[in-house]
């Protein structure tokens, strides 16, 4: 049960990880009078801090969802569903 | 835990990061608020499935009565009434920046807010039935009825008239000019991600709704 939950996470860590490696093509964006965009944020590298804020409140919704989930599963065992 | 959740989990997480740091196209007045593709767009998509699914088991109840079909079509018109409360609020700020307004009388705009109210309709519909069989039935007709005025509210009506919103009026909206291949990327995993994230919510709902009414007939049993 627990090596099962480890495997998992190693498996969405090995999957997200180049995916975030693969942003780095957006930094080497540069503007050319265009349309503006968050250049300087992306620049200063505080993008990051918004996109874990969101990978925070994200990951914290779906493990509350996942503990009801398993709440649910016990009281369906408990009642015998 | 079943598959898909792992899915929904992985999705979400990916439109999370990939939703702000991957390329959009370089576009006058959205700028970086075109990502909001990501995250507006997909309560849209999400609502419209769940709520198909509502009515769905509605037929199915007509068709063959059963408590649990009842439940079903229920948990999912909460959870689509989640989504496209949701729905309304991003789209009203997004409004706000892009459009310079909260809320402007917009077909497609007022389309999705009746659409919200025909759905509150139902709960309010619901909550006042006692009977268990004669409220399941009432609100298993009415579910037709509000599924089948929210199609053309959203979907048909905002394209025979002219609108702001993309995808209206002749407007073939992001999918033709805006959205370039990076966003699809991005776009079509956070569409599938959001609506099963709608899917695991409404189950697990459900599921606790099914134990209640199991408890529920045991104490009737054990009073009777």
């Amino acid at each position: 049960m627990k090596s099962k939950k480890n495997n998992w996470l190693s498996r969405a860590v090995a999957l997200l990880l180049p995916l975030l490696l693969l942003t780095s093509a957006a930094f080497a964006q540069t503007s050319a009078a265009e349309p503006e965009m968050a250049d300087a944020l992306r620049a200063s590298g505080k993008i990051y801090v918004v996109v874990l804020v969101l990978v925070i409140i994200v990951t914290g919704l779906l493990v509350y969802l996942i503990r009801l989930d398993g709440k649910v599963s016990r009281l369906e065992k408990e009642v015998g569903e | 835990m079943k598959w898909w959740k792992y899915l929904t989990i992985v999705l979400l997480l990916y439109t999370v990061v990939m939703g702000f740091l991957g390329h959009v196209p370089r576009l006058a007045i959205l700028n970086e608020t075109e990502r909001n593709l990501y995250f507006h767009v997909p309560m849209w998509f999400g609502m419209t499935i769940i709520l198909f699914v509502s009515v769905v088991n509605a037929i199915r109840y007509l068709r063959n009565p059963s408590p649990r079909l009842d439940i079903l079509a229920h948990e999912s018109v909460k959870t689509g009434v989640i989504f496209g409360v949701l729905g309304l609020m991003t789209g009203s700020l997004w409004a706000r920046f892009a459009w310079g307004t909260w809320w402007t009388a917009d077909v497609k705009l007022n389309g999705a807010a009746v659409t919200m109210l025909i759905y509150g309709a139902y709960l309010v519909l619901r909550g006042s039935v006692r009977d268990e069989q004669q409220r399941a039935r009432l609100s298993a007709i009415y579910n037709i009825f509000a599924f089948s005025a929210a199609i053309p509210l959203l979907f048909i009506m905002p394209r025979l008239y002219d609108s702001l919103h993309p995808g209206m009026g002749g407007n073939p909206g992001f999918s033709k000019y805006d959205l370039d291949s990076s966003m699809r990327m991005v776009f079509y995993p956070a569409v599938i991600g959001w609506t099963l994230l709608g899917v695991w919510i409404t189950e697990v709902s459900c599921r606790f709704a099914f134990v209640k009414e199991k408890i529920y007939e045991k104490q009737e049993k054990q009073l009777a």
